[in-house]
């Protein structure tokens, strides 16, 4: 009897070779490509003369630069203009497909993949981002690279690795109303910590994580990077195979039928073996809101902040004081006495249409509270701004005092013009805390969709619990 | 890439835990599409006072002279001393570009995080995982000792330091035996080309869907 990992299962079926070390050479299925980390991997192609391996298996689009404001006015920044051209002159030359920035359907890389079915379960894929790990909530192995990796995959539809080891997170039992995807991840980090699952990959599994949807798989494995491992996954079943169904790049008629039934293999055998188990129980967890400049400084919407006085490792005491510095807050303050004077709805972790919905359906009717300087909405794409025009949720939005935008990564990590001002405090659905990330000398406090919704509208972090009585 | 045999250097210490790659090279700088010129901007925002933008002439800013990198007694450091998974978050190579750039070419850490740990092997610097218990110490003694240097031996997979102290290194074979010859990885998959195209054509008739519409 088989006692494979789905881990272990996706590895053994791409693998080309492996020599005595250990050092694998992995087959590729998928590339993804935006414009931040690739130009130095297409000059580095053609300083040496190469050419790619395989471009049907490449999809390219900008996001990271794109202006969430009228696109036809173009990219007034020409540092950022002159990167997305070089893609479009990039992918143009090369005949690789993009989705340029006018496109209906561009958006954030880890959006429209899924989105477009060009992610698919039991397929390596890879991008020149960290936040690949997303891909992994369809059975897939998918991980970040650097640019010379993307150089690599370019040249020879391969990379050269380890394999990883195995930590299964099980998350069993029901998460109460108001709780999301968000909250577990984020518990999930504050348990194990930022580099919990470094040398990892990690597979979610149990009953909540079966009850969630897509979004809120790719929610969670967007941010097992945040937890230090590259790949997270969960297992293929009904919800996976039913999101899939007719998206435009996956197979159909009579090789559909063939895919779903080998894909229904893509899960851990009974008796498969994990390195590590941690176990979380879904009906204990409430939203949660980071504090500090590290994804793991988290806490319970109902916690106060931490007194560095009370821990005992020096060094951990030195990073709670500087914490609290940066993002000026006070030992024993209350989570929901915290003011934002920002609010951002976006990002690849939370930018899909059940995000969007979830936020909506938390202030219908509202106002954005007067404390709150700016209030942005940014689809992951724009199909998604589209399902959700037709929902009416924009006007939810705009109603409430929101802007709408057009999609891109933008205030996730502000290489548009979607910043922080230094000592901004703002209430986002992104991913990453860490010091100037949403612009310099910018404060960042990570929540669920409907968590920064309901900050907006009452001008503190509160309990969506409680607003949903 | 640079090979990478023997080296000696100045060591500056880094003495925070989890410094995520937005730290190192701020996102404002991945705007450019060439692999050079990135040090001047290493740790930006902890270098200076001001905010720091594409273009700016780095040699008329105000420097923070609280931050490490600016004491002058750790000026021409080459060898970096740092805490628990340096290098977490993105997966922007930039941030070891930057390093580079500014001259570092060894890092010692308890833990680095995964794909920045990968990225340094692609470029020639040397990312080394040491005992916390080492690392403490080299944190002390490099604090006590004005002009600390180490010299790093990868071939024998050893540390000589100040005091004539030998620490040893474990190291994978492949990426040390790559460092040392200064290999081209994408070269070196390429010898295996035949064995790729072997695999695809087997992985074509077993998941054919993989290849069904052509992106």
């Amino acid at each position: 009897m088989s006692n494979n990992t789905l881990y272990d299962k996706l590895w053994n079926s791409h693998l080309v070779r492996e020599d005595e070390h250990g050092t694998g050479l992995l087959y590729i299925d998928r590339h993804l490509i935006h414009e931040v980390t690739s130009p130095q991997a297409f000059e580095g192609l053609r300083m040496a003369g190469r050419k790619p391996w395989r471009i049907d298996s490449i999809l390219a689009v900008p996001d990271h630069n794109v202006p969430t404001t009228l696109r036809s006015e173009g990219i007034a920044d020409p540092v950022s203009r002159i990167q997305v051209e070089t893609l479009d002159k990039n992918c143009a030359d090369l005949g690789i497909t993009e989705f340029l920035m006018n496109d209906p359907r561009q958006g954030i890389v880890h959006v429209i993949g899924p989105e477009q079915g060009a992610t698919l379960p039991g397929m390596t894929v890879v991008c020149g981002d960290s936040h690949t790990s997303t891909h992994g909530a369809f059975g897939a192995l998918a991980f970040g690279i650097g640019t010379s990796d993307v150089e690599h995959v370019l040249a020879t539809q391969c990379l050269i690795m380890k394999k990883s080891r195995n930590l299964e997170i099980r998350v069993d039992g029901l998460l109460a109303p108001g709780v999301s995807a968000k909250d577990v991840v984020l518990a999930i980090i504050g348990k194990i910590g930022t580099a919990g699952g470094t040398g990892c990959s990690i597979e979610f599994t149990g009953s909540a994580m079966q009850g969630l949807s897509m979004e809120g798989r790719m929610t969670v494995c967007n941010m097992a990077i945040e937890a230090g491992a590259r790949a997270g996954m969960v297992a293929v079943d009904d919800t996976t195979i039913n999101y899939l169904r007719d998206r435009p790049y996956a197979p159909s008629g009579e090789m559909w039928d063939r895919a779903v039934t080998s894909w229904q293999q893509l899960h851990s055998d009974p008796g498969a073996v994990f390195d590590n188990t941690v176990t979380l129980d879904a009906g204990t967890l409430v939203p949660q809101v980071t504090w500090g400049t590290s994804p793991e400084m988290v806490l319970p919407v109902d916690g106060v902040i931490p007194d560095p006085d009370r821990e005992a490792d020096a060094i951990k005491q030195e990073g709670i004081r500087k914490a609290l510095a940066y993002m000026d807050l006070q030992p024993g303050t209350r989570i929901t006495d915290i003011r934002p004077d920002h609010v951002f709805i976006g990002s690849c972790t939370n930018a899909r249409i059940e995000d969007l919905r979830a936020a909506a359906g938390a202030i219908r009717g509202r106002k954005v509270a007067t404390n709150i300087k700016q209030a942005l909405v940014v689809p992951g794409s724009g199909l998604v701004k589209r399902q959700a025009e037709a929902e009416g949720l924009d006007e939810v939005f705009k109603s409430a005092g929101f802007e709408w935008r057009e999609p891109g990564c933008s205030m996730c990590l502000a290489m548009n013009a979607d910043r922080l001002q230094p000592g901004d405090r703002c209430a986002s659905t992104s991913n990453r805390n860490f010091e100037g990330r949403q612009g310099q000398g910018g404060r960042t406090h990570l929540v669920s969709p409907a968590m920064a919704a309901v900050a907006a509208v009452t001008g503190h972090f509160s309990d969506i619990r409680k607003e949903q009585d | 890439m640079e090979k990478f045999d023997k080296h000696t250097g100045l060591v500056v210490p880094l003495d925070r835990h989890n410094v995520d790659t937005d730290a190192i090279i701020p996102k404002q700088f991945l705007k450019s599409i060439k692999r050079s010129g990135f040090g001047p901007n290493l740790f930006d925002e902890w270098r200076y006072h001001d905010q720091g933008e594409p273009g700016m002439n780095h040699a008329l800013r105000k420097k923070n002279p609280d931050f490490v990198l600016n004491h002058p007694r750790y000026e021409g450091a080459s060898i970096l001393l740092a805490r628990h998974n340096f290098g977490c978050g993105s997966s922007r190579e930039h941030a070891v570009w930057a390093l580079q750039d500014h001259g570092i070419r060894v890092l010692l850490a308890p833990s680095f995080a995964d794909i920045f740990f990968n990225n340094c092997f692609k470029n020639g610097v040397l990312p080394i995982v040491l005992d916390e218990a080492i690392i403490d110490r080299l944190f002390a003694d490099v604090d006590a000792t004005d002009g600390y240097q180490m010299t790093v031996d990868l071939p024998a997979q050893q540390i000589h330091l100040h005091d004539g102290d030998i620490v040893a290194f474990e190291i994978d074979p492949f990426r040390k035996d790559c460092h040392i010859r200064g290999l081209d990885h994408i070269g070196l998959t390429l010898e295996h080309a035949a064995e790729i195209r072997g695999f695809e054509e087997k992985h074509r008739q077993t998941s054919p869907w993989l290849f069904d519409k052509n992106i």
